[in-house]
C-alpha cells in the first residue's frame, strides 16, 4: 500500500503510515503565514527533525526556538492558538494537509512518515485570521447564546438534587456535551460561510454544533423550559432549514458528536413547533 | 457614584463559579481570561469530584470522614477549618451541578453513579464519563453565558493579566484593580475593581513538560507575589503517578483507570524483553499491591509516584529498562471499560497507538498540580472540637451527632483573601485545602467550593468593606496610570531587546531555550525525590538562568498578537516563582506528602507542621518563614496507608521525572 498523504486519508491509512515511519528523519513544515487582518498571506517552510511520537505542536515549538526558514531566512515564531494539548479544549484547530483537525492529536508519523515528507499547516478559512494560524472564533460562542445553551436554574443556593435520568438519556446527553466548540464542523460545512461583519451573525447559518447544543438542552428536564425559545431561533433565518444535508459535519467531528442526528431531531421539533405556533398563536 | 465591580482573573472552575455566585448577588463582574473560558485548563480533569453521598453514608462514611481523609492525605499541612467547610459543602455542590445539567453517570435506578478513588475505602467520587472536569466547566460556562447575555457578567477573553493595582503599604495595602493586555491588539490598560479574585490555576510550565495546559505558567501568581502577596507551600508540587510521556507534554492517565481496577506492574525479571501480554501472571510484580495490601493500586499519588520512581530509577526494573511501568486494564471487560473510561482510553490510543483494552499502557509520573499557591486567610466558623473526638478512625460516626459545625463563617470578608486586602485567590492558585498532597477528585471540589462559598465574601466585601467608604471609582486615575506605564515600559524593553541583530537560535538569550532549561532543572531537582545539595545546585542554576534572562532577546518585535512577548515576559516571572519553590524545598528539612527529602526521610511535626510563607524582596530574592498550621480539630497521625515505614534507605539519585 502506498503512503497516503491526501486529506482524504482514512484512519486506517494513517495508522499504517505510523508503522512505516522512519526514525531520525527530517520533515518539511510548510506554514501559511499572515501578519494580521487585511495583510497579504505568504508561505514559509521549515526543516524539523522528528522524534517518535511527535505532533504538530512539537513542530511549532521547535520552530519557535529556531525561527529560520528552509531558505536560511530569519523569521518570527509562528502564532497559533493552543491549550490543553489533549484534544479536549478545542483551541489548536487548524487545517493540516487541507483538513480541519486539532494539531495536538496530529502525529507527524501519520502524516509525514518518510524522510523529506511535507506537512502543510493553514488557518481555518471560515473565521477571520488574527495572525498566522490563529483565527477569531467569537462567532462560534455567540451562536451558543443564540440558542440559549444553558439550563435555567433558580440560582446557586442549596435546592436539592437535579432531575433523575436514565443511563441511556445520560449517555445520549454526554455524547452531545463532549462538543468542545472547536469549529471543525463549521469548516467542513458548505452552508457555513465566513462572516466578518458581526451584525450579520444573528441571521447567518448557525452551524451543526449549535443545533446539537439546542437538542442537548431540549432533552434535559429543566433545560426544556427554554425549548420554544431555542426552536423559534432555529426557525429564523440562519436556522436549521438552511442545512444542505451534506453531512460533512459528522464526518469531521473529532469527538463523534451525533451532529446529523441532532439536525434531524431539531428539524422535527421545529416542524411541530411551527404547527403549534400557527394554530395556537404562541 | 457608579457601582463597584468585581474583577475575576481566570475562567476555569474557580473563576466561573465565583463569577456566577457574585453576579447572582447583584454585583457586576468583569471576567478576564487568556483563552475563551470554555477552553480553560479545568477541561483536562478526568476522574471526578468527591462528596459524601447517601450510599457511602449508610456504610459509615460522612462529610467528617471526607474531611479527615483530606487532612490525612495532605499529611496535616492544611489549616483544618477551611477543609472542614469544604467537605461539608461537597454534597450540596454535587446537587447544584446536577441541577445545572452535568451528565453525571447514572445507575439503572437513575441515581448518580459512584466510583472508588485514591485515599478512600468508600465510593465517594461522582463522575461524568472520563471528562468530568470538562463537563463541570461546561455547566459553569453555560451559566456564565446566561449571565453574560443578561449583562451581569462582562467577559474579557484573550486578555492577559499583567499586574495588580494596589494602594497603601503593609497592612493597609489594598487591591483596587488590575492592569491587563489585549493579546491581539497588544493594548495595555488598567481596570478598576472593588475586589480582585485571582483564579489563575497552577504553574506546571515551570517544570517544562507537565500535565498542565500551555497557559499554566504561574505568571499571574508570580506577579502578585512580586507586588507583595505571600506565596505559601510552593514546594508542594504533586507529581501524578500515571502520565503518558510525550514530546510536547505529559498527558494524564486518570486515577480512575486504577479506580476501575487498573493494576500497576513490571516484569519480575529485570530486562525481560517479552511483550507484556506474553508474560504470565506469576512473573509479574504488582509492587503497589504487594507493599500496600489495603489500598493497593489506590495509594495516594505521592506514594504511588515514589514507588514507581523507585522501581525504575533505583532498582532499574522499568519496562524495557526505561522509565516506564505498565498500567494494566487488559484483564477487564472491554465493553465495561469503554462505558466507564472511554474518553481517557481514546486519548491513550490516539497519542500512543495501542488499545489499552487489550495492551497494558506504559506510564511514568509527571508534574500535575500545585498544592502551594497564594497565601489566604479566613474567619473560623462555629465548630468547637471536643477532646474525645480528637482522633477520628475510619468508619467512626461523625462527632457531635450529625451536626459537624461550620469550619468557616459564611460571608466573612476575609475568607480566601490574601495578605493584600481586596485581593482574593481561588482554586489551584489558592494554597488552602490540600496540604502536602491533594487527594484525587478533590481539586474540582476545592475550585467550585472557593467560587461558591468565598464568592459570598467577595460580594460582601465590595458592598460593606473598604470599597464602601472609599470606592475605587473615585480613586485618582494616576494610581492606575502608574501601573499601565510600568507595564508599557516593561514591554518596550523586551521588544527593543535586539530583535534580528543576533542568531535567533543561540540558546543563551532565547526565551524558549531558557524556559526549556528551567523546566529540565526544576523537574530534576524539585519533584519526586529531593536532597539539600541538589536543591542548592538548582538555586545556582536559577541564578544563571536569571542572569541570561536579563539579556533575553525576542525573535518577534511585532506590536500585533505577539505570543513570543507574552511567553518571554512569563519566563521572567516563572524564574522568580521557581526560586520560591526550590528555596522552600531546601529549607523544609523533613519529608511530608509530596515533598520527599532523602536526607530527611521522616515527617517532623514540631519543626515543620508549618506553612511555608515566601515573601518577595525587591532585589529578587525570597524570604521564607514557617508559620504553624491551625490544626485543632483532628490530631495528626502517621501517614502510612497500611504500608511499611515511609522512610526508605535508598541512594539519593537524581533523574528527570520524564525526559524533557
Amino acid at each position: 500500500m502506498a503512503i497516503a498523504y491526501a486529506h482524504e486519508s482514512t484512519a486506517d491509512q494513517r495508522r499504517a503510515n505510523r508503522t512505516r515511519a522512519v526514525e531520525g528523519r527530517t520533515v518539511l513544515c510548510r506554514v501559511r503565514r499572515c501578519d494580521g487582518p487585511g495583510k497579504a498571506g505568504r508561505w514559509e517552510s521549515f526543516k524539523v527533525p522528528v522524534e517518535p511520537g511527535m505532533n504538530v505542536i512539537a513542530c511549532l515549538k521547535h520552530i519557535a526556538q529556531n525561527p529560520v526558514t528552509v531558505d536560511g531566512n530569519t523569521t518570527t515564531p509562528v502564532v497559533y492558538d493552543a491549550g490543553c494539548l489533549e484534544e479536549v479544549c478545542g483551541a489548536c484547530t487548524m487545517l493540516i494537509n487541507g483538513m480541519a483537525r486539532q494539531s495536538c492529536s496530529c502525529l507527524i508519523d501519520e502524516y509525514a512518515p518518510l524522510e523529506g515528507d511535507t506537512i502543510t499547516l493553514e488557518p481555518m478559512t471560515k473565521f477571520p485570521v488574527i495572525r498566522d494560524l490563529w483565527v477569531d472564533r467569537a462567532r462560534l460562542f455567540q451562536s451558543l447564546t443564540r440558542v440559549k445553551a444553558w439550563v435555567p436554574i433558580d440560582g446557586t443556593y442549596a435546592l436539592g438534587a437535579g432531575p433523575k435520568e436514565s443511563p441511556e438519556v445520560q449517555q445520549d446527553r454526554y455524547d452531545m456535551s463532549e462538543c468542545m466548540s472547536c469549529g471543525c464542523c463549521l469548516e467542513a460545512c458548505p452552508q457555513f460561510t465566513i462572516e466578518p461583519d458581526e451584525a450579520s451573525w444573528d441571521t447567518s447559518f448557525i452551524g451543526a454544533h449549535a443545533i446539537s447544543q439546542a437538542r442537548l438542552f431540549n432533552g434535559h428536564a429543566t433545560g426544556k423550559e427554554l425549548k420554544n425559545d431555542r426552536l423559534d431561533e432555529l426557525m429564523n433565518p440562519g436556522g436549521v432549514s438552511e442545512c444542505g444535508n451534506a453531512q460533512n459535519c459528522v464526518k469531521v467531528c473529532p469527538k463523534g458528536v451525533p451532529l446529523t442526528e441532532s439536525i434531524a431531531t431539531i428539524g422535527r421539533q421545529v416542524t411541530i413547533r411551527s404547527f403549534t405556533r400557527f394554530f395556537s398563536g404562541k | 457614584m457608579s457601582q463597584e465591580r468585581v474583577i475575576i482573573v481566570g475562567g476555569g472552575l474557580a473563576g466561573l463559579a465565583a463569577a456566577v455566585r457574585i453576579a447572582e448577588d447583584g454585583v457586576p463582574v468583569d471576567l478576564f481570561s487568556m483563552v475563551p473560558v470554555k477552553r480553560s485548563h479545568s477541561v483536562c480533569a478526568q476522574g471526578g469530584i468527591n462528596a459524601c453521598n447517601e450510599v457511602a453514608r449508610q456504610q459509615g462514611y460522612s462529610e467528617y470522614q471526607h474531611f479527615d481523609e483530606t487532612l490525612y492525605g495532605g499529611d496535616y499541612l492544611a489549616d483544618q477549618n477551611p477543609v472542614l467547610e469544604m467537605t461539608n459543602w461537597a454534597p450540596k455542590i454535587i446537587d447544584l451541578l446536577d441541577r445545572m445539567g452535568v451528565p453525571f453517570n447514572r445507575t439503572p435506578e437513575q441515581n448518580r453513579d459512584l466510583r472508588l478513588f485514591g485515599g478512600s475505602l468508600f465510593k465517594r467520587t461522582h463522575f461524568a464519563g472520563a471528562t468530568t472536569g470538562q463537563q463541570l466547566l461546561y455547566a459553569l460556562d453555560e451559566q456564565t453565558r446566561r449571565f453574560e447575555a443578561e449583562g451581569r457578567i462582562t467577559k474579557h477573553e484573550f486578555w492577559e493579566f499583567l499586574w495588580p493595582v494596589t494602594v497603601g503599604e503593609g497592612e493597609d495595602k489594598r487591591c483596587v484593580g488590575i492592569t491587563a493586555q489585549d493579546m491581539r491588539t497588544m493594548q495595555i490598560r488598567s481596570f478598576r475593581g472593588g475586589a480582585v479574585v485571582m483564579a489563575t490555576g497552577g504553574c506546571g510550565l515551570i517544570f517544562g513538560k507537565s500535565t498542565n495546559s500551555v497557559i499554566c505558567t504561574g505568571g499571574a501568581a508570580s506577579r502578585c507575589y512580586q507586588d507583595g502577596a505571600w506565596y505559601a507551600n510552593g514546594e508542594m508540587i504533586q507529581v501524578h503517578p500515571t502520565a503518558i510521556p510525550g514530546a510536547d507534554k505529559l498527558r494524564l492517565m486518570s486515577e480512575s483507570a486504577r479506580g476501575e481496577g487498573g493494576r500497576v506492574w513490571v516484569p519480575r525479571k529485570k530486562g525481560d524483553t517479552r511483550k507484556a501480554t506474553d508474560i504470565p501472571e506469576p512473573e509479574r510484580l504488582y509492587f503497589l499491591e504487594e507493599k500496600y495490601p489495603d489500598y493497593g493500586n489506590l495509594v495516594p499519588r505521592d506514594i504511588a509516584s515514589r514507588e514507581i520512581f523507585d522501581i525504575c530509577v533505583n532498582q532499574g526494573m522499568g519496562v524495557s529498562g526505561q522509565n516506564q511501568v505498565y498500567l494494566d486494564l487488559s484483564h477487564m471487560d472491554p465493553d465495561y471499560l469503554t462505558r466507564k473510561l472511554g474518553g481517557i482510553l481514546e486519548i491513550y490510543e490516539k497519542f500512543v497507538g495501542d488499545d489499552p483494552r487489550h495492551t497494558p499502557m506504559r506510564i511514568f509520573p509527571g508534574v500535575h498540580y500545585s498544592m502551594g499557591g497564594m497565601w489566604t486567610t479566613y474567619t473560623p466558623g462555629s465548630y468547637e472540637p471536643r477532646a474525645r473526638h480528637g482522633v477520628h478512625n475510619p468508619g467512626d460516626a461523625a462527632p457531635v451527632d450529625t451536626e459537624v459545625g461550620r469550619g468557616m463563617e459564611l460571608g466573612a470578608h476575609n475568607n480566601m483573601m490574601t495578605n493584600i486586602s481586596g485581593l482574593y485567590a481561588f482554586g489551584e492558585v489558592n494554597f488552602a485545602f490540600h496540604g502536602a498532597t491533594r487527594l484525587g477528585a478533590n481539586a474540582l471540589l476545592s475550585c467550585i467550593f472557593d467560587g461558591l462559598f468565598s464568592g459570598v465574601s467577595v460580594a460582601n466585601y465590595v458592598r460593606d468593606g473598604a470599597p464602601k467608604s472609599d470606592p475605587t471609582s473615585e480613586l485618582d486615575q494616576g494610581v492606575f496610570d502608574r501601573v499601565t506605564a510600568q507595564e508599557q515600559s516593561k514591554m518596550e524593553r523586551l521588544l527593543a531587546s535586539g530583535v534580528g541583530d543576533s542568531d535567533p537560535t543561540d540558546p543563551t538569550h532565547n526565551p524558549y531555550a531558557i524556559g526549556h532549561e528551567l523546566g529540565v532543572e526544576m523537574t530534576a531537582a524539585s519533584t519526586v525525590v529531593k536532597t539539600g545539595p541538589r536543591l542548592e545546585q538548582c538555586l545556582t542554576k536559577l541564578d544563571e538562568l536569571t542572569e541570561r534572562y536579563q539579556g533575553v532577546r525576542l525573535s518577534d518585535g511585532s506590536m500585533w498578537t505577539n505570543q513570543t512577548l507574552s511567553y518571554a515576559r512569563a519566563v521572567g516571572d516563572m524564574l522568580i516563582l521557581a526560586r520560591v519553590i526550590a528555596q522552600g524545598g531546601l529549607l523544609r528539612k523533613e519529608s511530608r506528602g509530596s515533598h520527599y527529602r532523602t536526607d530527611y526521610p521522616d515527617r517532623d511535626d514540631p519543626n515543620f507542621m508549618k506553612t511555608t510563607i515566601g515573601r518577595f524582596n525587591p532585589d529578587g530574592t525570597c524570604s521564607i518563614e514557617f508559620k504553624p498550621v491551625r490544626a485543632d480539630l483532628v490530631e495528626a497521625r502517621a501517614r502510612t496507608y497500611g504500608g511499611s515505614s515511609k522512610s526508605k534507605k535508598s541512594e539519593p539519585r537524581q533523574e528527570t521525572v520524564a525526559t524533557s
